[in-house]
């Protein structure tokens, strides 16, 4: 199997509306795995899913999705779920009619169509209001149906435009559960989501977005690292942290040493990550120094998006 | 073509998922003929189609003696090209077919289909079909009733006129030009639904046309779907009154051609809706 059979390839992808900017000159490859994408209102992540599958053309570029592009339907949305921000039916029908309509467009027989979607209702919870019509589910509901009708076919790549919008915790929660064993089997799921927290805990990759530019792409760490300008922040628990802070003041690297509210740790903020971790090892192994944690405290996508598109980007 | 292309079209053609097309195309009917014939939106459809109905009904049920069958033969054939193809058929496909694409950009739920693995050619298609169907069924029985109501008060008379002799071939012919009337129709209103984002405008342009084609020269007459509707009638009525002064007759055309030439439109206005659709995108806010 080529590379592009099993990722989905951007190239040099712009998309503009008229006037207006949609996307700009996007070249991104994104493997199997969870992957978010985070970006303020208006910044292209819409654009950017609605591209990938064909609801939007692009202006210029190239997009597809494991080889396949949305000229190819029968193919094409086999391989692809697409669960969109459009909190919108068609009139009249149950939830179980709405999953099992679209299922039979798939060219399934009615016994098989039947089956996908009570697992599909299954799977997010629906089962006991599947029979009652859609235009009386609250918001919640209405955003677990869709999920389950993106999924009911068992698609291979999974997009979800804000999937967690309306659902309550729990829902939440579960949804949340659903889409990191779905990223594990090895499909690829991309959401884009505002509530970073919790993506953030899930996500293999990060897609940052502004202004119709992707700002950065990888895994979380990679990207936080490669942000320079804004020194590393660690946490070190230790019983002693008055005595570590000393012997940090004196590095080059070492911008700030705090001591911890609770005074049992001292946050650094460095410019070399690499040396810190090094000095560490030493610091504990020449002198003894006993240690309880050590841990990031600023290498989240919360963070990442505060450095790299900060408040100037409007609001997540 | 060369022999090479005649061979990759034989091969292409093999194979297609015609089965699949098929079964995708069974299962969206079920959808849109649903939809179209039991939505609270078609009510005024439905009121449109059968009100001529009522009025035979009520002539039969209240006045049955006072007409003869040739009087009735008249007024029959006067209500099915003023009304029927006019207003009648004309404003229901309107509302019918534009609803097709537009209610469901409107409703923001046409993404659903789009996401499905379906060519959106298929799509074009099986939603004409479908409006096709459920016009026919609404104003063909509409037309089926009208007909029983202005024929049965007749008594025997009614009926061997029916039966014996010209008035089941003029039935069929109704019932054929009601059928070629949303063929027609309903493929432009579609084709106008998916290039204007409010079709009610050409629509009215449509409108003109279709109801003052006949003063204009004889050549641009055949461009109009009345004009083939009008001809393939089975009882001729003369233009009367003001439009009379202005009509120009124009050289008849036989239904061998007028069948086929208003099918041909059809589908040569459908082909345009398939490649329109191709370039569709979804952006419902634009809408």
């Amino acid at each position: 199997m080529n590379t592009s059979s099993n990722t989905i390839v951007f190239e040099n992808v712009s998309k503009f509306y008229g006037e207006v900017l949609g996307v700009n000159r996007v070249n991104l490859s994104l493997p199997t795995g969870l992957t978010s994408l985070v970006g303020p209102n208006g910044s292209g992540k819409t654009t950017l899913m609605n591209l990938m599958t064909g609801l939007v053309r692009p202006t210029q570029g190239r997009i597809s999705v494991l080889g396949l592009t949305p000229d190819q339907p029968e193919d094409f949305f086999r391989h692809v779920g697409y669960c969109t921000q459009f909190d919108s039916f068609p009139k009249g029908v149950t939830g179980f009619e709405f999953i099992y309509q679209f299922l039979r467009l798939r060219g399934l027989n009615s016994t098989e169509a039947s089956r996908l979607a009570g697992e599909a209702i299954e799977r997010v919870n629906m089962r006991e209001a599947a029979h009652r019509r859609v235009a009386g589910y609250s918001k919640g509901m209405r955003q677990r149906i869709r999920l389950a009708q993106a999924i009911a076919h068992h698609p291979t790549v999974l997009v979800l435009d804000e999937p967690l919008n309306g659902l309550d915790p729990m829902a939440r929660a579960e949804s949340i559960a659903l889409f990191e064993a779905l990223g594990k089997q090895g499909m690829h799921v991309v959401i884009s989501s505002h509530v970073l927290h919790e993506v953030d805990k899930i996500s293999d990759q990060v897609v940052l977005m502004s202004y119709g530019y992707v700002v950065a792409e990888g895994q979380i760490h990679g990207v936080r690292s490669e942000v320079k300008e804004h020194p590393m922040q660690i946490l070190v628990r230790c019983p002693n942290p008055g005595r570590l802070a000393s012997r940090l003041f004196s590095q080059d690297h070492v911008v700030e040493a705090k001591l911890n509210n609770d005074g049992k740790g001292v946050l650094v903020r460095t410019k070399d990550a690499e040396q810190f971790y090094q000095l560490l090892n030493h610091i504990v192994v020449e002198e003894d120094f006993p240690l309880e944690a050590v841990a990031p405290n600023d290498d989240d996508v919360n963070s990442v998006y505060q450095y790299l598109i900060g408040s100037g980007g409007g609001t997540v | 073509m060369s022999t090479a292309a005649v061979t990759r079209a034989r091969k292409s053609l093999a194979e297609a998922p015609w089965q699949l097309w098929a079964s995708q195309f069974m299962a969206i009917l079920r959808i849109e003929i649903r939809k179209n014939l039991w939505m609270r939106r078609s009510i005024w459809i439905y009121l449109l189609a059968f009100a001529p109905t009522v009025m035979f009904g009520v002539h039969a049920v209240f006045d049955p003696s006072g007409t003869s069958l040739a009087e009735d033969t008249r007024v029959f054939a006067y209500v099915f090209q003023i009304f029927y193809l006019r207003v009648g058929i004309f404003f229901g496909c309107m509302g019918l077919f534009t609803w097709l694409f537009r209610g469901e950009v409107v409703e923001k739920s046409l993404h659903y289909y789009f996401l499905s693995p379906v060519r959106r050619q298929l799509l074009v298609v099986a939603k004409f079909v479908a409006g096709l169907i459920a016009s026919s069924l609404v104003f063909g029985s509409s037309v089926l009733l009208c007909f029983t109501f202005a024929y049965g008060h007749f008594g025997k008379v009614g009926h061997d006129y029916v039966f014996n002799g010209p008035g089941f071939g003029q039935l069929m012919s109704y019932l054929l030009v009601t059928v070629l009337a949303c063929l027609g129709f309903g493929s432009l209103f579609l084709a106008l639904s998916l290039v204007f984002k409010n079709p009610i405008l050409p629509g009215i342009a449509v409108l003109l046309w279709e109801t003052f084609h006949a003063v204009a020269p004889p050549l641009l007459q055949k461009l109009s779907v009345s004009f083939y509707l009008t001809q393939l009638s089975p009882v001729t009525i003369p233009p009367e009154g003001l439009m009379a002064l202005f009509t120009v007759i124009a050289e008849p055309v036989s239904p061998w051609l007028a069948i086929p030439g208003l099918i041909c439109l059809s589908i040569a206005i459908l082909i345009f809706a398939c490649m329109r659709i191709r370039r569709t995108e979804i952006s419902y806010l634009a809408d």
